[in-house]
């Protein structure tokens, strides 16, 4: 292949449509005719800027990233980060940067817009700020490390995302907003009073109808905003969001043609006014239109790919209908959600003033179609009613019907209700022909047609509505969606559950012998023997070193103690609540020293001590429970710990008892077993000291009681715990988390955290509440017998293991020896000991 | 005294020793369907075995109820293999190693997710309540 064939490829801009693409360009093959070279005047590759509040969040630029460090190299695409380009000479056909000058063939215009910063006077002091770019971020977070207050001027979308961030900054937030409400362009005024109420329960304050005049040094505070009416109010920190403006004028500065409001305009194959050059994504203006989103831009993207390599992709305008959660807030908007561009629409609203929601259909005048719709409060019936939309669907003889509460029924539009041109992911353009195409050629499973369509890996709001329609199709070509947990079961672990506990069944033995694949031997393996384990433990919680489960269990439950390495064991006693008393921590220094264990505080607010080997281990355990420790558990899909701050007892803030809580409810749940792991967190006040909001079950005071977050995760993917109940009182508090997690051990996959089982569940967190907190399926009472009767029958495996002879014969390196294994050796280091490399044989 | 020539002494010490049966334990040590691990005296030394016992009613299409392998496990370099889990796997009695999960072929050893590895086994067997291995 001869370089200097290849046509010159300019694209100025490395944003989300930027980047989108060049990775069309890559994957389309048009590489073969064309040298890129990419211009980004940020530092940092491109980034998803959809998700950009989550760098607050704990995410950072290299997993915001939109593509690995290395993927231009790889590609044979040039990236030129930090480099902007300053003129575009169409006369020599260069463009010009501040580093030097590139001659061009075409040119890929992908610049997308800056916030706009209203002309007021003292907009530029220190500490006035915009939300964009990740470095606008760090500005931001430097800021607000000197600042207790601050404020967003404008509360549209952006507006409540920025205010979001400064509560999340820990500043006393406020949003300063010219119009008579919140989200002017997509709600009305009902809606905006309740989403205002709903924001100001959150301690955001919201000031409408202010327009600011000027910007001077304040007394209490470093600025002072002076409003119209001389009102005024002062903050350490101001962050700009009153809406955005195309970066145009590079455009503008060469002669091509600019909207009457800016924005460069383009036709249906995104060429501007000029053949050569192409623009593409937020900068683009199509039909007297910007498209302030990412879906359209990546329709643009695909457009650009056809037009620069001869193809005929037109592009046509797309939905500008949104879902969003702001602050915890759902607002949704579908078309024309304001009724004011269809003459004779008519429309339904549905306000329900105590569970603060509000939604309004707008329908044309025959009733039959849906025109536009507003959801405050409650997005759940979203993706049903913009399907209705998009497809132009027949409304059903009731309109209203489909924004009445979920109580009456509302039958959610199924995917067989769809039309084949229905879109399913608007990012990727993935209607559901596509789908189909893809299962009609092989496609057998979700992962499948994600790989071959792309669908659902750009915004991800579609997952739930493509994952219904992959098993429907499938179902519906007689595909059985094979969910069988291994070859001896052709049932999933749910489904195991169910049986073990309607049947009764007490050993694996039995149910492998009913239930089992009869074509297999009658021995299982190492995934469903455990599963299973697990399962008989959750319904009967018999001791798990009972002669008919021992087989059943991975090493680590067999012998109460985590395998390390070098095939030594971990111990790691219960210390609820991270509570210990001097005599126990005495007990367990000369434990250890005894023993020569490797001692450590972990993550998880306790002691684990390391390098324990088998044979003693029992010995180990004899003199910890004489000192009145009992077994932490460790080793089990189980309760682990539930993490507590020291809460009101010491701490000035403290507003509740968070460690008698953490204490109480780590007793309660100690040796519940699970299809995984589980672990709390109990903080005292807001400050949130535990990390309660990133547990299974997080626990956060208030001045009325406590707060219940869940289906939170440290560990691999980081997952914030969801707001699930609010100020409940004690007893309250232990219901539901008694409901939640049987309803978690009854329905979720093996090896699933609560996240994971969350994020698959139908329905999400709506549909979670209607079956924790209004009982819904009606098993509530079951729910809670069987978590009383798993809390009941609780004892100490250590204490029963100690106590019996047969039991503890298991804990002998070798049968015919009572030697320790002389392979193990350790060594020390910073005082203790360690494993040294292991010999062989 | 050079490698080589070590290696010929063993052999010659290996060719002298003969194959011998040894009690290395009673029936009540052994866990049902699941592993001890026991010294045996072999022609390379002293070995660590695993023995897995799998009563014969339930493990129909297998030749033997008792199987006896290295307890060595050669991916994690520790003696564990007797405390893995017993299962089957695509009509193969196997135990899987408790530290990173490959399956041994309990038959003949062989490792079912790499070709080249294969555990030793040994020949063993009841007489009457003890168990007897030849090493
Ligand atoms: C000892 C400890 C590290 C430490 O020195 O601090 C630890 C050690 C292990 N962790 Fe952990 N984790 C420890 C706290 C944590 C934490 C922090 C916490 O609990 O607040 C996390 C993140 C929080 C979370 O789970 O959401 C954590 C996330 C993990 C994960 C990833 C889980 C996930 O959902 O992504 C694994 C792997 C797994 O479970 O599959 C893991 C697995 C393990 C295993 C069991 C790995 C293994 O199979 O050998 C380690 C053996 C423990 C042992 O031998 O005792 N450990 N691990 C901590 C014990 C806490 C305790 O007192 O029980
Ligand atoms: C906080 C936030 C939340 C959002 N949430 C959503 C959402 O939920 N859903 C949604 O659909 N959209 C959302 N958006 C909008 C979405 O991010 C944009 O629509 C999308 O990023 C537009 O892509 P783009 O490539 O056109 O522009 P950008 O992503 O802005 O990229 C343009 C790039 O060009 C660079 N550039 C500009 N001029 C030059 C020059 N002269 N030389 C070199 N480089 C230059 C810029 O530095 C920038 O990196 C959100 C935006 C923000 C800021
Ligand atoms: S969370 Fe609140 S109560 Fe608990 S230690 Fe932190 S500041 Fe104190
Ligand atoms: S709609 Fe955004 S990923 Fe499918």
């Amino acid at each position: 292949m001869n370089i200097t064939n290849h046509e010159q490829l300019i694209i100025i801009g490395n944003g989300m449509v930027g980047h989108h693409l060049v990775e069309q360009l890559v994957e389309n093959g048009a590489l073969e005719r064309y040298q890129v070279t990419v211009f980004g005047e940020e530092r940092h590759r491109a980034y998803d800027r959809v998700h950009l509040s989550e760098y607050f969040s704990g995410r950072d630029a290299d997993s915001l990233a939109l593509c690995e460090a290395d993927y231009y190299d790889v590609s044979g695409v040039e990236l030129r980060s930090a480099e902007t380009v300053t003129q575009i000479d169409r006369t020599t056909h260069e463009v010009v940067t501040d580093q030097g000058r590139y001659p061009y063939d075409r040119i890929v215009l992908a610049t997308g817009s800056y916030p706009f910063v209203p002309p007021i006077p003292g907009n530029d002091r220190e500490g006035c700020l915009v939300y964009r770019t990740l470095d606008d971020l760090d500005a931001i977070r430097a800021a607000a490390e000197t600042a207790t207050n601050g404020v967003v001027v404008g509360g549209g979308l952006l507006g409540l995302e920025a205010a979001n961030a400064l509560r999340g900054l820990n500043l006393d937030t406020a949003v300063v907003e010219f119009a008579s409400r919140l989200m002017p362009m997509q709600v009305d005024s009902e809606g905006g009073e309740l989403l205002r109420e709903k924001i100001e329960a959150l301690g955001v304050q919201v000031l409408t109808e202010r327009a600011t005049q000027r910007i001077e040094d304040g007394e209490a505070s470093r600025h002072r905003m002076v409003f119209q009416d001389d009102k005024v109010l002062e903050t350490d920190l101001i962050v700009f969001s009153a809406g955005i403006r195309p970066r145009d004028q590079l455009a503008r500065d060469c002669g091509l043609e600019i909207g009457e409001r800016g924005g460069i305009v383009v036709d249906n194959q995104c060429h501007t006014s000029d053949p050569s050059i192409l623009a593409i994504g937020e900068v683009a203006l199509w039909n007297q239109s910007i498209f302030g989103l990412v879906a359209p831009g990546y329709q643009m993207a695909k457009t650009a790919l056809s037009t620069l390599t001869g193809g005929d992709t037109h592009f046509s305008g797309a939905d500008m209908s949104t879902k969003l959660k702001l602050l915890g807030v759902d607002v949704g908007s579908i078309g024309d959600a304001h009724g004011n561009q269809n003459p004779g629409a008519r429309m339904f609203r549905y306000l329900d003033p105590i569970k603060q929601e509000y939604r309004k259909l707008v329908v044309s005048s025959d009733g039959k179609k849906l025109l536009g719709a507003m959801l405050v409060g409650n997005n759940g019936v979203y993706d049903t009613l913009l399907q209705y939309y998009a497809n132009g669907i027949e409304l059903p003889a009731e309109p209203a019907s489909l924004i009445l509460p979920q109580s009456s029924v509302t039958p959610a539009l199924g995917p067989d209700a769809l039309p084949e041109t229905a879109m399913i992911c608007s990012c990727h353009n993935v209607t559901k022909g596509d789908i189909c195409a893809t299962i009609e050629s092989g496609a057998v499973d979700l992962a499948g047609v994600k790989i071959a369509t792309k669908a659902s890996t750009g915004c991800g709001g579609c997952t739930a509505l493509l994952k219904s329609m992959v098993d429907h199709e499938l179902e519906a070509r007689g595909v059985e969606v094979d969910k069988s947990i291994c070859e001896h079961f052709a049932h999933t672990r749910q489904g195991l559950y169910d049986i073990v506990r309607v049947e009764g069944i007490k050993t694996f033995t039995d149910l492998i012998g009913k239930h089992g694949n009869p074509d297999t031997h009658r021995l299982g393996c190492d995934i469903c023997k455990p599963a299973v384990a697990s399962i008989l433990a959750s319904c009967f919680n018999e001791p798990i070193t009972d002669a008919a489960h021992i087989p059943l269990q991975d090493t680590n439950d067999t012998f109460m103690a985590n395998m390390q390495k070098n095939g030594t064991y971990s111990v790691v006693p219960r210390i609820a609540g991270g509570e210990i008393t001097p005599d126990k921590l005495i007990v367990l220094g000369e434990v250890a020293k005894k023993y020569s264990l490797y001692s450590k505080v972990t993550g998880g607010q306790r002691i684990d001590l390391f390098g324990a080997r088998l044979e003693d281990l029992p010995d180990i355990w004899s003199e910890l429970i004489a000192a009145g420790f009992e077994t932490g558990h460790a080793y089990g899909k189980s309760l682990r710990t539930v993490k507590s701050c020291v809460g009101s007892t010491w701490c000035r803030y403290g507003v509740q008892d968070s460690v008698g809580m953490a204490i109480w409810l780590e007793n309660r749940y100690k040796g519940l077993r699970a299809p995984h792991k589980i672990k709390f967190g109990v903080s005292g006040c807001t400050r949130e000291c535990a990390e309660a909001q990133s547990k299974d079950i997080g626990i956060i005071a208030t001045e009325n009681g406590w707060n219940l977050y869940v289906c939170g995760n440290g560990g691999m993917r980081p997952r914030h715990a969801e707001l699930f109940a609010t100020d409940l009182n004690d007893e309250q508090l232990y219901r539901i988390i008694d409901r939640f997690l049987m309803f978690y051990v009854r329905t979720a996959d093996r090896l699933q955290r609560t996240s994971v089982w969350r994020e698959n569940l139908e329905g999400g967190l709506d549909y979670l509440k209607e079956v924790i907190l209004e009982d819904s399926l009606d098993i509530n009472d079951e729910l809670e017998r069987q978590m009383q009767t798993v809390v009941d029958t609780y004892q100490c495996e250590w204490a029963d293991a100690i106590s019996d002879p047969e039991k503890l014969k298991r804990f002998r390196s070798f049968v015919n020896d009572d030697r320790p294994d002389p392979s193990i050796i350790m060594t020390s280091e910073r005082g203790q000991p360690r494993p040294a490399q292991s010999t062989s044989h | 005294m050079t490698a080589t020539a070590l290696k010929n002494e063993m052999d010659t010490i290996g060719s002298q020793h003969t194959m011998v049966w040894q009690n290395v334990c009673n029936k009540a040590d052994l866990v049902a369907f699941s592993g001890v691990s026991a010294w045996l005296e072999t022609a390379e030394g002293p070995a660590q075995v695993a023995i897995f016992y799998l009563p014969s009613q339930h493990s129909k299409g297998l030749n033997s109820e008792l199987f006896a392998l290295d307890h060595f496990d050669p991916f994690s370099n520790a003696n564990v293999i007797a405390r893995g889990i017993v299962g089957d796997l695509k009509g193969s009695a196997v135990v899987a190693s408790p530290i990173y999960k490959q399956h041994f072929r309990l038959e003949d050893g062989q490792c079912l997710e790499d070709e080249n590895v294969k555990l030793r086994t040994w020949k063993i067997e009841f007489k009457g309540e003890e168990v007897w291995i030849e090493g």
